[in-house]
């Protein structure tokens, strides 16, 4: 298959799956179960791809000191629990890891 | 979810401000799409195509994992399918916004299907749960999708034609998962949404080697259990 066509139904399976419950939700009552289900998408979903970004090294768990990453992030953690500033979380994780990456390599 | 009569913030001014709360995301996403940039021209797409795919697919894991998939050499049809899986995940946001961009037409609900990316969505939920949708709500959710977008593919057109000039060593793609934790921690106010967040990572860790990113869908739906279970005890 030619690579533009390729994209073309990758990009319109994509499409269809960001626009399916905004288009069907015109359509049918919101089902009781799935209404209460939706405000743990945005914590299961975010916190999905943080745990696998931090614990993960070359696609291996990686639960130790050597990890940088997971020190970095378990620092900027703490920051985001105290201060509960974007700015300070991502500033004090970006220096944290830059750190320990100069001292440790 | 009914906020104290908010005040009706005028059009410019909720788009302005959509466009504010994704500046921040800026710093995470766009080294993301230099690097995709470089690694597509890599995999040997050419410099229309590399860009192409960022404003037809819009979905950073995906198009890698695409540009992978061709460079290898792998079917066409089985690199659509993949790109498909990968990006199921955006269901869940779309369940997620649906209600509140039920009254729009059906041309905002287009672009906005077409806006809603795992940045947009975070940023955007966060405004509607504070904020409602009774007023121009939908504006901002436009300026943080159209800022991300622009973003997106300014990011790749840098990647694709000024190549790896940012050292691996500055590991600026670590401001995407900070990013995420900048988002979610301050948000954990109950032990249901904790319990979502906490089942959900450690589901992440078991089911990451899931095939085609099944596991982020798997452990995504572990985490939304089990909220629902602790939210039914309460």
């Amino acid at each position: 298959m030619n690579i533009w066509l390729v994209m073309l139904f990758g990009g319109l399976l994509t499409f269809l799956t960001r626009l399916s419950f905004i288009w069907l939700f015109a359509r049918m009552a919101v089902p009781r179960l799935l209404r209460r289900s939706l405000r743990f998408v945005p914590p299961a979903v975010l916190s999905v791809i943080i745990f696998q970004e931090l614990l993960f090294k070359d696609g291996r768990l990686a639960i130790n000191l050597d990890n940088t990453r997971l020190i970095a992030g378990v620092i900027a953690i703490l920051v985001a629990w105290r201060t509960r500033s974007a700015l300070l979380t991502i500033g004090v994780g970006m220096a944290a890891l830059l750190i320990i990456q100069a001292l440790f390599s | 979810m009914q906020p104290a009569t908010p005040p009706i913030e005028s059009r410019g001014r909720e788009f302005w401000r959509g466009v504010q709360a994704i500046l921040p995301i800026f710093l995470g996403v766009f080294p993301f799409g230099m690097i995709y940039g470089v690694l597509a021209r890599q995999a040997g797409l050419s410099a229309a195509a590399s860009q192409a795919m960022s404003s037809i697919v819009f979905a950073g894991s995906s198009q890698f994992i695409a540009a992978q998939l061709v460079s290898q050499a792998v079917p066409g049809l089985v690199i659509v399918l993949t790109i498909a899986v990968v990006n199921l995940r955006h269901a869940l946001y779309s369940a997620s916004v649906a209600g509140f961009v039920q009254h729009l037409h059906m041309g905002w609900k287009l672009a906005l299907s077409y806006l809603l990316t795992d940045e947009a969505y975070a940023v955007v939920i966060t405004h509607y749960n504070r904020a409602g949708s009774s007023g121009n709500q939908h504006w901002f959710y436009l300026g943080a999708g159209l800022g991300l977008w622009t973003c997106w593919q300014v990011s790749t057109a840098l990647g694709i034609f000024l190549g790896a000039v940012i050292p691996a060593s500055w590991s600026l793609d670590f401001a995407l998962p900070l990013t995420f934790i900048a988002l979610v921690v301050p948000a954990l106010k109950d032990r249901a949404g904790t319990a979502a967040a906490l089942v959900g990572g450690v589901a992440a860790v078991l089911a990451f080697s899931l095939p085609y990113k099944l596991g982020i869908i798997a452990a995504a739906l572990a985490g939304i259990t089990a909220g629902l279970l602790v939210e039914g005890k309460q």
